[in-house]
């Protein structure tokens, strides 16, 4: 033993028995090999004449070797489909590259039937680098075939039910946003001395918001307005919302006064969702009144953020509302109205939390009402259109940090009195 | 972007010499020209490009409706033309590019003055008194292998192909990519090209033109080679001692000679 062979094993052991099965392997000859291995082999002219193939390929085909070589082109043993893709694909990417992997085509067999394959080539080269043979190795691909086709066929699926969901999305969306649009005014009226402006920020397409406001005339010069945020969200949130409009709009032009109005909604909310779905809501409601040089305003909350008001003198203050409980949680809630006037520049600012609720990155921290109060300082005196655009880039500056409905409502009196102006609500 | 970014424009060969246009058919891109670029360059100043949806196109630029005429593909070579302002050049279409070049010409007759057609066919698919050489069925067919073969793309072809378009190094992984493009593209230019029907068309060819066919193309075969040359009128015909339907590929120094001793003539 010498040269390269194996190490001879240590002292006191023996070689590995070698049975005949495996000798008979280890004998085995290349032609053998070729002819009988688990995959087709075949060579051809660069032509693409057949000169040599296995017995592999042949019996997979169904096929002699007489009717084979040199009677037949590769892409003739190839279903019509396949020559075209060996035309138009296989054949220019082995002519620019000498080699061409994994190509998935189906053989045609002599029964009729097809024999899906995975075929690799390379092309073989003389001295001096001129192409001489392609050799080609076929794959029998009966199996991943048909598991290919069941990919296939469930990534249609997923695509056609991914098209179905966006499509659903989008009108969901659309009808989402109509019924947005029924719970909130077209438009405000216009109010004697009085300017308005209002804003409504959707946080979501597909998720109805609970927040509302409106703005209406009562007769004689005088108006009412309310803006409020029911609990919840969706649907339900959606139908509360309007039972809240209808019966605030009932109530005042019943001439109830604004602690009395919200009385009744208390009463009202109690009375249809005193079940096992309690619905409550935060609401302002109040009323303006037009005398001359000023505007009277008569206002009562039901549990809810305070309003702002901007003086004409540059100074921005919350109007306290007292006593006020959330609106349909308790049975004998009882509410309070305050008097406040609008005199020439003074800017009546009414919200919802989603404004004051909304993050703003600085450790997770919530806006705030001090926050809005120095804002609002900084922009006083300023009317009802100017106030309302203010806030619109300060909600666009919360990016995600706004992740709730928001209203707002801007009641005025102009510098100039004695005009009717209004505004329309901008989304 | 611009057309010559859009269409992938490369111009090489001889500044002052007469300018060929070089236009690939479905399956690969302008490297199929690889092999008798050398030759035809130091003849010629050629414009070598890629359909828009093809090589290294701008993807983005791809719009279905466009596409499934040959009249988008003849505009990509319009715009082509237009943008390097060519007068008289001669058009060499692999393919179905022959026809397209037949619809460029009958659009801007001043900038196509000749014509070379390599393996044209204007119909593959059989009707009575024609041959084209398929069926309706085996063109669905190759649409099915279009499949099969774009199992693995989307992951893994789309990066290389799509971005990179000036980074030469990325030549290498590209090599596999010469012939494959977004499936749904080529299932579109598959589908126009095999079931377009342009033989209306080549009645309006009134250059020189010289249709180049190969002696076995399972493609475009002799008949449809002998077709062409008896509807373009005063065309040449010549047979190349070639297999397959790329001789620019099988056969790139005959088909060299070929296109550089029609152009000769020419003058």
């Amino acid at each position: 033993m010498s040269g390269s062979g194996p190490a001879p094993p240590p002292p006191g052991e023996a070689w590995p028995r070698i049975d005949t099965d495996v000798t008979a392997l280890l004998e085995d000859s290349t032609e053998e090999l070729y002819e009988s291995a688990p995959c087709g082999y075949l060579s051809t002219l660069m032509d693409g004449t057949i000169v040599k193939v296995n017995k592999t390929l042949l019996g997979w085909l169904g096929l002699s070797r007489e009717e084979v070589v040199y009677r037949r082109h590769f892409a003739d043993l190839l279903t019509v489909g396949g020559k075209l893709y060996h035309e138009t694909h296989y054949a220019p990417l082995l002519g620019m590259q000498g080699h061409v992997g994994g190509i998935a085509l189906e053989m045609k067999v002599a029964d009729g039937s097809r024999l899906p394959v995975l075929i690799t080539s390379a092309v073989k080269r003389g001295t001096g680098g001129r192409p001489l043979l392609i050799r080609t190795t076929v794959f029998d691909a009966t199996d991943r075939r048909a598991y290919e086709i069941e990919l296939l066929r469930a990534r249609r699926a997923a695509e056609e039910a991914r098209h179905q969901a966006e499509a659903d999305r989008e009108q969901l969306r659309e009808a989402l946003a109509v019924l947005q649009q029924s719970l909130l005014p077209a438009g405000l009226p216009a109010v004697p001395g009085v300017q308005t402006a209002a804003y409504y920020h959707m946080a979501s397409p597909i998720q109805l918001g609970g927040d509302f406001y409106d703005l209406f005339p009562l007769g004689d010069d005088h108006f009412a307005f309310f803006l409020g945020d029911i609990c919840g969200k969706g649907p339900k949130a959606a139908a509360a919302t309007s039972l809240v409009r209808y019966t605030l709009r009932t109530a005042a032009l019943h001439g109830l006064g604004p602690e009395a109005v919200l009385s009744t909604l208390n009463s009202a909310l109690l009375e249809r969702y005193g079940g096992g779905d309690p619905r409550y809501c935060t609401a302002v409601f109040g009323t303006l009144e037009s005398t001359g040089r000023s505007v009277r305003v008569l206002l009562a909350s039901g549990g809810h953020p305070p309003a702002l008001l901007l003086r004409a003198d540059g100074r921005a203050e919350y109007l306290p509302t007292p006593g006020g409980l959330l609106v349909g949680a308790f049975p004998h809630a009882s509410f309070t109205t305050i008097r406040t006037a609008l005199h020439q520049g003074d800017t009546l600012l009414l919200y919802t939390d989603g404004l004051t609720e909304a993050r703003t990155g600085e450790k997770s921290g919530l806006y705030g009402y001090d926050a809005l109060q120095s804002f609002a300082t900084e922009l006083a005196p300023a009317d009802p259109r100017t106030v309302i655009d203010a806030l619109i880039r300060l909600l666009v500056s919360f990016g995600d940090g706004l992740d709730d409905d928001t209203a707002l409502l801007a009641l005025g009196r102009p510098r100039r009195s004695g005009t009717a102006l209004s505004g329309t609500p901008a989304r | 972007m611009g057309i010559l970014r859009r269409n992938n424009v490369r111009i090489i060969g001889q500044e002052s010499g007469r300018t060929m246009i070089l236009a690939h058919g479905f399956g690969c891109d302008q490297n199929l020209w690889r092999l008798v670029t050398p030759g035809l360059a130091r003849h010629f100043r050629l414009v070598l490009f890629d359909y828009v949806g093809s090589g290294r196109s701008d993807l983005a630029a791809w719009q279905e409706e466009r596409y499934t005429t040959l009249d988008g593909y003849a505009r990509d070579v319009v715009d082509v033309c237009a943008e390097l302002d060519l007068r008289d050049a001669v058009f060499v279409g692999h393919s179905v590019s022959a026809m397209v070049g037949v619809l460029a010409a009958a659009a801007v007759p001043d900038r196509i003055g000749s014509m070379v057609m390599v393996c044209p066919s204007p119909s593959y698919i059989d009707e009575e008194d024609y041959r084209g050489g398929f069926t309706a069925a085996d063109i669905h067919e190759l649409l099915d292998s279009l499949e099969a073969n774009y199992l693995g793309w989307s992951a893994a072809m789309a990066p290389v192909i799509m971005g990179n378009p000036d980074r030469p190094e990325l030549g290498a992984e590209l090599a596999h990519s010469f012939c494959a493009t977004d499936p749904d593209i080529a299932r579109v230019f598959a589908r126009t090209t095999f079931l377009s029907d342009s033989r209306q068309d080549l009645k309006t060819v009134t250059v020189p033109t010289l249709v180049l066919e190969c002696e076995q193309d399972v493609i475009a075969p002799r008949e449809v080679g002998a077709y062409v040359h008896a509807a373009v009128a005063g065309s040449r015909l010549i047979t190349l001692a070639a297999t397959g339907h790329c001789p620019q590929l099988s056969a790139p120094e005959a088909t060299t000679r070929a296109i550089t001793g029609f152009v000769e003539e020419l003058d």
